[in-house]
């Protein structure tokens, strides 16, 4: 059997730009963590960077608002920002077709 | 909070610290800059030099004022800035490894951003931050911010970030410049000058008659004064100059020295020997009567002296001057390589009226000439009433900067009206007509020196002539039989000749007609004096002869008498 049909061959790089260890930062990476459980069967190979931590990577990574969930692959680049709580927002972002 | 760098800080009476924007004109317009430390919003459509004005800021900033600056980027990318202001001469990536510019490209793609839950935009403020951080900023520009509006959806999010962000640029003491787009009903399409409350700038460009002018408008300045009109400004070679040309300066120094007009005959007629300096000078004729000569005459003088000039050309082309004022033996392509002469050429239609006073403005500030021509002020094409109020505004500017200036205006050959030169003669002091009266087949140029004020000068008129030596003023002749011109004048000045000669001869003749009078009188003169000489010789023997006779008589009575005791 192979893998589930809504979800993509190749793995997912994602990146998680947040602002600080503020509520909604949390919030992101909890909301993320579960989404990635649930959705992507942990393939997934995530980075989170906390610009207040290296706000030099703020500018490197098109950064605005925070927090900001990059999908670095499979392109296109596509960017969600928010604290990740609508799930079939974030969903539609990394273009996976919830179940 | 940082010092104000001079100029303007002595006139600014509310203690309310500027920046110096560097832009010509605009410090005066604020009297000193933008407000230190406050946001200033500067809004107008697009083209109308928003992004300009912000580099501006930021260059002069870094050039001028030693003030860092972050320049934030929601539109063009940082090679098209670069690329698109290296033209100006603003080296931006110079800048930039200098450490006194920072140019941060903000992407706002609205197709790749995904909104799924609550955020803010500390993004943006770390960015920021840092750029500000790193080269110690003390000026940023965000062009234009309202892209964010385009994607973001969240409007309330984005408005409460926007209020935070501008909050945060005022605590940090940055003297900041947002510029947004030309809204309906309203300064900027989002409003944003509900945030924007301490100095708020408009640009403009209004097209009338397919001639574009822009203008600007300090609509908000809290705190200072500021010049409230609309002010044009420019935008070419030289980057951004406003003219606040409507500014009052009427502190006219009144000099009495005397500059020359660069033509013998013309000085002559006058009697101090020339224009006063700082008067201005109308010379005004149909076409090819010599105006641009008479002007290149005067700009040659001026040259001579050492004093700089700048000619305002709007018909013939620099090259083209220099080619016939050398046909009279000018050379003014010397004085062209000399630094002395500018010629400033532009066709009139190239610009709306406005544009060229400021732009006439700009280079007279920057060169400060002493003598201007301005050929031909009759080439301003537009309504009346606007025409005149730039010509009265463009003496103003010379007259309140000393500037002698020489303008000239064609008249067309039909009319001879004396009162068509836009209104302008009577707030000129000098006014030289240029006429050509055809007579006898030819076509000769006459000069009347119509005014002069505060000085008494010929009333007569003068024919003139272009030799290659230069114009050369003629007395005309007038005699029983009017004005004579060109040949007719020389043909009467021959007959005139002719008639000399035969008086001369005449003279002549009778003068040697007495000199034979007086020949002969003097002969019968000397054949008088003869016969007296005979005559008293006459008269000197015969009286030798008696003293003789006398003596002998006397002689012989005393022989006579010794004989005589001799025989006693």
């Amino acid at each position: 059997m192979n893998s589930k049909p809504e979800i993509p061959v190749a793995r997912y790089r994602l990146r998680l730009v947040i602002a600080g260890n503020s509520e909604r930062s949390r919030r992101a990476i909890e909301n993320l963590q579960h989404l990635c459980a649930e959705h992507l069967s942990g393939q997934v190979d995530l980075e989170v960077v906390d610009i207040y931590q290296r706000p030099e990577l703020a500018e490197e990574y098109q950064v605005i608002a925070a927090p900001t969930l990059v999908k670095l692959l499979p392109l296109p680049v596509r960017r969600i920002i928010g604290d990740l709580s609508q799930e079939d927002r974030v969903l539609h972002g990394l273009e996976i077709v919830p179940l | 909070m940082r010092l104000m760098s001079k100029p303007h800080s002595a006139r600014e009476l509310t203690g309310l610290l500027k920046a110096p924007t560097g832009i010509v004109g605009f410090d005066d317009v604020t009297l000193g800059g933008l407000p230190a430390g406050r946001p200033t919003l500067i809004c107008g459509a697009a083209g109308c030099g928003k992004t300009l004005f912000g580099i501006t800021f930021l260059v002069n900033g870094a050039t001028l004022c030693d003030e860092p600056g972050v320049f934030m980027t929601f539109e063009e990318r940082p090679e098209d800035l670069e690329a698109n202001f290296r033209s100006l001469g603003y080296d931006l990536n110079g800048l930039a490894a200098a450490g006194k510019l920072i140019v941060d490209h903000v992407r706002v793609e609205r197709s790749e951003i995904e909104e799924a839950g609550e955020y803010d935009l500390e993004g943006l403020f770390v960015r920021l931050g840092f750029a500000v951080d790193r080269i110690g900023a003390k000026r940023v520009v965000l062009d234009t911010i309202e892209s964010l509006f385009a994607g973001f959806t969240d409007q309330a999010i984005l408005r409460a970030e926007l209020r935070r962000l501008f909050g945060w640029l005022k605590e940090r003491g940055l003297t900041a410049v947002i510029t947004g787009e030309r809204g309906e009903g309203q300064l900027t399409r989002h409003g944003l000058e509900e945030y924007v409350s301490d100095c708020v700038i408009l640009l403009d460009n209004r097209v009338e008659d397919q001639i574009a002018t822009r203008r600007l408008r300090v609509v908000k300045y809290r705190g200072s004064s500021h010049g409230t009109n609309e002010f044009p400004f420019l935008i070419d070679e030289d980057g951004i100059s406003v003219l606040p040309i409507t500014a009052p300066r009427r502190n006219l120094a009144v000099c009495n020295e005397i500059v020359s007009s660069g033509i013998p005959g013309l000085d002559a007629m006058i009697r101090n020997g020339g224009f006063y300096r700082g008067s201005t000078i109308l010379v005004s004729g149909v076409s090819g009567t010599g105006k641009t000569t008479m002007a290149s005459h005067f700009v040659n003088a001026a040259c001579l002296r050492g004093e700089r000039c700048t000619f305002f050309s709007f018909e013939e082309s620099a090259e083209e001057i220099c080619r016939n004022a050398r046909s009279v033996g000018l050379d003014l392509h010397a004085h062209v390589a000399a630094g002395l002469l500018r010629f400033e050429w532009a066709r009139p239609s190239l610009y709306g009226l406005e544009m060229h006073l400021a732009r006439m403005q700009r280079d007279i500030e920057t060169f400060k000439p002493a003598v201007v021509v301005i050929d031909a002020i009759s080439a301003f094409r537009g309504p009346a009433g606007d025409v005149q109020s730039i010509l009265l505004r463009t003496v103003d500017l010379l007259k309140s900067s000393g500037i002698t200036a020489m303008f000239t205006s064609l008249r067309s050959g039909a009319s001879r009206d004396e009162g068509t030169d836009h209104g302008l003669s009577s707030i000129m002091d000098s006014w030289i007509k240029l006429v050509d009266v055809e007579e006898n087949g030819e076509r000769n140029r006459i000069l009347y020196l119509i005014k002069s004020r505060g000085t008494s000068h010929s009333n007569q008129l003068r024919e003139f002539r272009m030799t290659d030596r230069g114009i050369e003023l003629i007395d005309a002749y007038i005699g029983p039989e009017g004005v004579l011109t060109g040949t007719a004048r020389i043909t009467q000045e021959a007959r005139d000749r002719a008639a000399a000669d035969q008086r001369e001869r005449e003279s002549n003749r009778r003068q040697r007609q007495f000199a034979r009078r007086r020949e002969a009188v003097r002969r019968q003169i000397e054949e008088l004096e003869a016969a007296l000489q005979a005559e008293e010789d006459e008269e000197a023997m015969l009286l030798g002869e008696d003293e003789l006779r006398d003596a002998t008589l006397k002689s012989d009575q005393a022989a006579r008498a010794i004989r005589r005791r001799a025989a006693e």
